[in-house]
């Protein structure tokens, strides 16, 4: 193992995220405040509780998740796309550095700018809405795992990507439009028995439903399901990565 | 001298289905200076990037340093330091932190002193907290170099170091090159300088569409294809060589004001004294004259011609 490589890696990353500290942290902390002035503060007071949740709260979860999955899978992303596009991914190929390495510095990074994001999200949302954490043990299990997860999905992304346009394409229209329909807003037992069952074919389902439950107890789908979905998801990512350095597919011509 | 890069049968076919490299055997001596000539698209960049691990062989074997470099790529990938030909860098990086990254992503504790001590050999000392994307072209290229060098590597690969450099840079990379040979590093260029090859190299290699044509010593590669000229400069000039010269590789140049005889440098019996002989007795006289030895240009010129 080359762990001076990782330390390399990941120091490089986080010099990265903290030169556009604006745009890593700020928008996101900024586009989540105006979710929970008009969900949780405008239309939230009109709003029944869920489970016996107060909507303002209900949704902190899913909008902490919200932010997570994107960020994760766009920073990871662009952490590897950006060496593949200017060419600097030369000096990683011909260093004495497995797989291993690669992707502990650069998805541990990605993660990591989530988790600090995601804690962050949660802090503003103090200055909204009360809220409490009955497992917060699980909370950041739940947060690292899934930030991990979502990171290694976005490193995929970024090797496969051959521009700028394609590496938007998944967040934006894969990743957003399944967690705004997994959950972030709504207990899937509000919507008709069809529509249910078809929901629970979207694997952020389980990432909010866990994350949910991690907080206030209640979940629309068993918590196990969610932690083995999850970490099924993981395994896949990393086996994909593992092929992806093996065969060089993208990355070594 | 014991090879430390050795290479048997290599070949490399990219998916279009170009031929790149085909049966490349070459061994590189330990400590030597070794460059790589040919021209554009020969297979220069690709058989270094295939040493280097950037591209996936086709099929054949390549050590390093007595390492795999599939197999047993660590070991050997430790041992190599790369100049790519393109210049890439992460803009927005100072130039210290970068050379400070590769030398951690080579699996090298952090060690100040050092890449203090590459700087101020490269001349960036004074530029250590300037970002890359302030500085000039041929201070691009010396922050490559300087990343190259970062984790002391034994074997050294310089793809095309002095593109686009001007004189002087050239220069001093070349003293630094030799500087690192001094000190035991192997070194292997490429280069479309020939004057650069000749300056500086132990050994020249040359390849063509994906072979490698020749491989010699510069100096016996220069005596054994280096064909000298006499050039004599005429008091009044010849329309026509008189017939009693036709044994001679002679030929009329400028308008008959000069005569250029060929000859090999290498045999014991040139023909000079004959030839000044009989231009004595045909009355044929001349001002001036010089000597010239082909360059390893030309040398290379005919090759790649050969091989086509």
């Amino acid at each position: 193992m080359n762990f001076y490589a990782i330390k390399a890696i990941y120091k490089f990353e986080m010099a990265r995220t903290f030169r556009t500290l604006m745009q890593s942290i700020a928008s996101p902390v900024l586009s989540t405040s105006l979710y929970f002035i008009v969900f949780g503060a405008a239309i939230g007071s009109r709003m029944g509780d869920i489970d016996g949740v107060s909507y303002g709260a209900f949704i902190i979860p899913g909008l902490m998740m919200l932010a997570l999955l994107s960020e994760s899978v766009s920073n990871a992303a662009f952490g590897i796309f950006f060496p593949k596009f200017s060419g600097t991914i030369y000096e990683v190929l011909s260093a004495p550095v497995s797989f291993v390495e690669v992707v502990c510095g650069y998805v541990g990074a990605a993660a990591s700018k989530s988790i600090m994001l995601g804690i962050l999200i949660l802090i503003t949302a103090r200055f909204f809405v009360d809220y409490e954490i009955l497992h917060p043990i699980w909370m950041l299990s739940f947060l690292v795992l899934t930030a991990v997860t979502f990171s290694l999905f976005g490193f995929i992304l970024g090797i496969l990507s051959n521009n700028f346009q394609q590496l938007q394409v998944v967040p934006l229209l894969v990743i957003t439009p399944l967690t705004f329909l997994g959950g972030s807003f709504y207990s899937i037992s509000m919507l008709p028995p069809l529509w249910q069952t078809i929901t629970l074919f979207n694997p952020v389902v389980y990432l909010i439903s866990g994350f949910r439950w991690s907080f206030y107890g209640v979940s629309d789908v068993n918590i196990g399901m969610s932690v083995g979905m999850t970490l099924l998801f993981m395994l896949i990512c990393i086996s994909i990565i593992w092929w992806i350095f093996k065969t060089g597919y993208r990355l070594r011509q | 001298m014991s090879s430390i890069i050795s290479i048997q049968q290599l070949n490399k076919v990219y998916d279009s289905g170009f031929v790149a490299l085909k049966d490349v055997n070459l061994e590189i001596k330990k400590g030597e200076i070794f460059a790589l000539l040919g021209p554009n698209g020969a297979g220069k960049t690709t058989l270094i990037s295939t040493i280097c691990g950037i591209v996936n062989p086709s099929g054949g074997t390549i050590t390093a340093g007595g390492h795999n470099v599939v197999t047993q790529y660590r070991a050997a990938r430790n041992i190599i330091g790369l100049v790519p030909q393109e210049i890439s860098t992460d803009s927005f990086e100072t130039v210290e932190a970068t050379v400070a990254f590769s030398r951690g992503l080579f699996g090298k504790p952090a060690n100040p002193q050092y890449v203090e001590k590459i700087l101020r050999q490269l001349s960036l000392w004074e530029k250590r907290n300037s970002k890359i994307m302030a500085l000039s072209g041929g201070m691009k290229r010396r922050v490559m170099i300087a990343k190259a060098l970062s984790h002391e590597p034994d074997i050294l690969f310089l793809d095309e170091p002095t593109a686009g450099v001007d004189v002087d840079l050239r220069r001093d990379m070349w003293e630094m090159v030799r500087g690192l040979r001094e000190n035991g590093a192997t070194i292997i260029l490429t280069t479309h300088y020939i004057e650069e090859a000749e300056e500086m190299a132990d050994r020249i290699g040359v390849i063509n569409k994906g072979q490698i044509v020749l491989v010699e010593e510069k100096d016996a590669l220069m005596q054994k294809l280096g064909k000298r000229e006499l050039t004599l400069q005429l008091q009044t000039p010849l329309t026509e060589l008189p017939a009693e010269l036709n044994g001679f590789a002679l030929e009329l140049a400028k308008d008959g004001h000069e005569l250029v005889y060929r000859f090999d440098s290498q045999s014991e019996h040139t023909g000079i004294a004959e030839l000044l002989k009989q231009l004595g007795q045909q009355g044929i006289d001349f001002k001036d004259l010089s000597t010239s030895q082909s360059s390893l240009e030309e040398i290379f010129v005919n090759l790649v011609r050969d091989s086509k």
